[in-house]
């Protein structure tokens, strides 16, 4: 809804104080500190998931066993076919953790506990969440849960080493007592629980919030879409997330109390595990996803200096890609064995979904359409988000056929296509929405140039580093895997290459937070400093924000609206 | 560095021209550089990459038409090149194309991806296929035989299966052959371990990572139905080029089928995560003429696995293989 319609007025300044250092950071009940809280929180968990990838690419440089095991010839005295072994582990043990991590202690918290919490109340004119109190158990949940998960690799997980080896999607027998008898993945079970009540709760004040704190005169329909891509996050949280719990705590009897869940000696189907996996798993990978469709549509709006186009069939493509989500999880399991008939019905099903992402890529497209944009650096991320994002839909396409699925299924094709919408799409939708807010957030503006360093060095290196893994899939390299045969060399190596470029981008990013935090040029007084596009709320307060905002509850004018 | 720049591109170039010039020589395992799979060995391989290569055509013109709508966008609708933004939001004809054109794709889609699925998916009939053929050819329907006997082989089909269960162990699989026999009434079964371990011991012939020391043996031509199981964890049996993947998991047999008319040598590898030796339990097929196939199953029922191995290890020709068998 356009600024000049909100009516402004915000008595806050009198009694804008804060709460001391501890109680302010360790206690937080406001939604901009727990968000900050977020943000600081993913970095460094950005940082641990992204140095286990730069590990796994430092291995696959070349083919052979090389950096593990001079890991464990250095730093644990291991020799021989010793050192061999616990190399093994431990690389299926960092490739597992790389998911773990970046999944649900990065893009989840960044994205929903970063700017979900951020910019959810601020968008809707709201004084803070519904349920501050429950707001900050959440945060420190996910902090606890991360604890538990790093703890996890460093006890017995099996005979070979410290740490669960058995991948993100922790398929039993091999997460059960056979595969990895150790606590480790015990460890884990709990790291996962506690992060997934964390989400659970985090998702309920969400919904709540966004279904009862709007500002007076904002409907469903004259909501933000950020806001709406948050909302459908946070349902498809609260249904898929119980699911998740409920498989992992079959697998934590399976593993100590003797059930037989996932044993077929005694009756149990380690498939019912992945299918219970991906009932959740398939909404997961929206919930990563949506928040980032909600940023990119104000981004493209607020630097064309457009409304957004089609606003009603966005809201609504999202909300069907979150209920076809529901129902297209099987996809992920074509080679177990499953009937012909409902493979059938999974290809179809998952196909529909190109339809809705469909409609929110040409509707990015026509919002830009006869806009006189602006290249700023959040825009210059939008637009490689949905070039990016569209690369790696298409794959999905694809994959989503079970005849090529046979032959793609498990190998670096897969890798390449969910690295294209997450590595790429979501971690592009999170830096266009940093660099978008950042001032907002922090009161003082990031400096351009290394932001632009940032984003062409990031650009260029993940492509370099993912478009390779293509061939590679193809020519049926398979996921998972220490060592290649020979004639994966070219391929492996120039993908080494492109993570080598990503992290002078990263570097880069670090030093520009940095430069911006040292040179605290200070923000644009009016506090929107995007202009006449940026019609959001949040642009309607200062920057930063007052410690509490909307004293007085903006009103949105009902005559407004797309 | 090993790899330099100009010697990638060459790569390129190579993989480019093979897949242009697709001669018939086989490369049944990885290609350094390739960018595509590698050659079909099976008709179920043919259909998906017929398909694949449709819908890599179909990918690649939506990505280029986002990335030129983007590049228009970049050009014409720059703050310099319009200086005023236009206010539209709506256009109610563009959503509904835009909404319909691409359901249509993925209908289009749909109806070349059922076909091949139902294909590879379900196993043959072979009563069913050598009555089909025979029908057809009664009923003088040379073109409708030809296409029929393109997808379904029905000599092959008189000959009927060669059963195989293959079970995944940590980390090796497990060949048995039901059909073949020995002595004791016990069918021939034997481990195929991959020669290489990433350890200091490995021997330096075979292809690293592809090479086992029996490999499994079957013969060219024939229909191959094979049941997956696995005795420990989770794992997947797959060869590249004959786009198969089954996954062999405790408590199920999986089925599927295959029939390479070529013989050959073709490698796999696991194909879902199973532990420490994940990547060191390659797959290697060694499809052969019939009559070296029962060469080498005769010395396997002997069991005589090493004179086996070898008796395989220089793959006869179709035509050699006729003389093989009168000798």
């Amino acid at each position: 809804m356009p600024m000049d319609e909100v009516a402004l007025d915000h008595g806050h300044d009198s009694h804008d104080h804060k709460p001391g250092f501890f109680a302010r950071w360790f206690f937080s009940t406001n939604h901009k500190d727990i968000g900050t809280l977020y943000l600081i929180f993913s970095l460094i968990a950005g940082v641990v998931g992204y140095s286990l990838s730069g590990l796994i690419r430092w291995e696959l440089a070349e083919p052979g066993i090389g950096p593990m095991l001079w890991i464990q010839t250095t730093f644990f005295g291991l020799d021989g076919d010793a050192a061999v072994t616990a190399a093994k582990h431990f690389y299926n043990v960092v490739i597992t953790y790389h998911g773990l991590v970046m999944i649900f202690f990065m893009v989840m918290p960044a994205l929903i506990g970063g700017f979900g919490n951020w910019f959810v109340p601020l968008m809707i004119g709201a004084p803070d969440m519904a349920f501050p109190r429950m707001n900050n158990i959440s945060f420190w949940l996910t902090v606890a849960a991360f604890i538990l998960a790093i703890l996890s690799m460093t006890v017995p997980g099996g005979s070979a080493g410290n740490g669960f080896g058995g991948g993100w999607t922790l398929y039993p027998p091999l997460s059960g007592s056979t595969g990895h008898p150790g606590p480790s993945m015990d460890l884990l079970i709990l790291s996962l629980h506690t992060a997934g009540i964390a989400s659970i709760l985090g998702a309920i004040n969400f919904i709540v919030t966004i279904l009862n704190m709007r500002a007076p005169g904002m409907t469903l329909h004259k909501m933000p879409l950020f806001a709406w891509g948050m909302l459908i996050t946070a349902v498809l949280l609260l249904l898929a997330l119980p699911v998740l719990a409920g498989a992992l705590t079959m697998l934590l009897t399976d593993r100590n109390f003797g059930s037989q869940f996932f044993v077929p000696a005694g009756g149990g189907d380690p498939v019912m595990f992945q299918h219970l996996f991906w009932f959740f798993g398939h909404p997961e990978v929206y919930i990563m996803i949506l928040p980032a469709f909600g940023i990119i549509s104000h981004i493209v709006s607020t630097f064309s200096k457009k409304p957004i186009f089609g606003y009603l069939g966005m809201a609504y493509a999202m909300v069907s890609i979150g209920v076809i989500g529901f129902v297209v999880w099987a996809h992920h399991m074509y080679t177990v064995g499953m009937n012909v008939d409902l493979k059938a019905y999974f290809v179809a099903a998952t196909m529909v979904i190109a339809v809705p992402t469909g409609i929110k890529i040409f509707s990015w497209i026509a919002t830009m359409w006869g806009g006189s944009i602006d290249f700023k650096l959040p825009m210059l991320w939008a637009i490689g988000f949905i070039f990016l994002f569209t690369v790696g839909g298409v794959t999905g396409v694809v994959l989503a056929n079970a005849g090529v699925d046979h032959a793609l299924h498990d190998t670096y094709y897969v890798v390449a296509h969910f690295h294209y919408v997450l590595s790429l799409g979501a971690v592009f939708g999170l830096f266009a929405g940093w660099y978008y807010w950042f001032e907002k957030m922090f009161g003082i503006k990031y400096n351009s140039f290394l932001g632009g360093l940032h984003f062409w060095l990031m650009f260029i290196g993940s492509n370099v580093l993912f478009f390779p893994q293509h061939f590679l899939g193809l020519q049926g390299m398979p996921r998972r895997y220490i060592d290649y045969a020979d004639g994966f060399s070219t391929w492996h190596y120039w993908s080494s290459i492109g993570y080598a470029i990503t992290l002078a981008a990263t570097l880069v990013f670090f030093i520009s937070l940095a430069v911006a935090f040292i040179q605290r040029r200070k923000a644009t007084e009016s506090g929107n400093p995007w202009g006449e596009g940026a019609t959001t709320l949040e642009w309607t307060l200062p920057s930063p924000p007052p410690f509490h905002q909307y004293n007085e509850l903006p009103v949105v004018n009902t005559k407004g609206g797309h | 560095m090993r790899r330099i720049g100009v010697e990638s591109v060459r790569h390129i170039l190579a993989a480019l021209s093979a897949a242009i010039l697709a001669g018939p020589a086989f490369a049944a395992e990885p290609l350094d550089g390739a960018i595509n799979m590698q050659p079909a060995a099976t008709r179920i391989a043919e259909r998906v990459h017929d398909f694949h290569n449709v819908l890599l055509v179909i990918i690649t013109a939506i990505t280029v038409l986002v990335a030129g709508l983007l590049a228009w966008i970049i050009i014409r609708y720059n703050k310099k090149a319009n200086k005023v933004s236009r206010k539209f939001s709506h256009n109610t004809t563009i959503e509904v194309v835009w909404t319909v054109v691409p359901a249509l794709i993925l209908v289009g889609i749909a109806g070349l991806s059922f076909p091949n699925l139902y294909y590879q998916n379900v196993t043959p009939n072979l009563g069913q296929i050598v009555a089909t053929s025979k029908q057809l050819l009664a009923d003088g329907k040379s073109a409708e035989h030809q296409a029929f006997t393109k997808n379904y082989f029905p000599d092959a089909a008189e000959a009927g299966f060669v059963n195989v269960k293959i079970q995944g162990n940590q980390w090796n699989w497990t060949y048995t052959y039901a059909d073949i026999v020995d002595e004791s009434g016990l069918p021939v079964e034997f481990v195929s371990n991959g020669l290489h371990k990433g350890r200091a011991s490995d021997p330096t012939d075979g292809l690293r990572l592809l090479s086992t020391d029996y490999p499994m043996v079957v013969p060219a031509d024939r229909y191959i139905r094979f049941y997956t199981a696995a005795a420990d964890v989770i794992h997947s049996w797959a060869v590249p080029a004959f786009s198969i993947k089954v996954d062999a998991i405790p408590g199920r047999l999986n089925e599927g089928w295959f029939l390479v008319k070529e013989p050959g040598v073709y490698y796999g590898q696991c194909s879902e995560l199973c532990g420490v030796d994940h990547a060191y339990m390659p797959i290697e097929v060694r499809v052969v003429p019939q009559a070296q196939f029962d060469a080498w199953a005769e010395l396997m029922k002997a069991g005589d696995f090493d004179a086996a191995a070898a008796s395989v290890r220089q793959i006869a020709s179709a035509d050699a293989g006729a003389k093989f068998a009168s000798n």
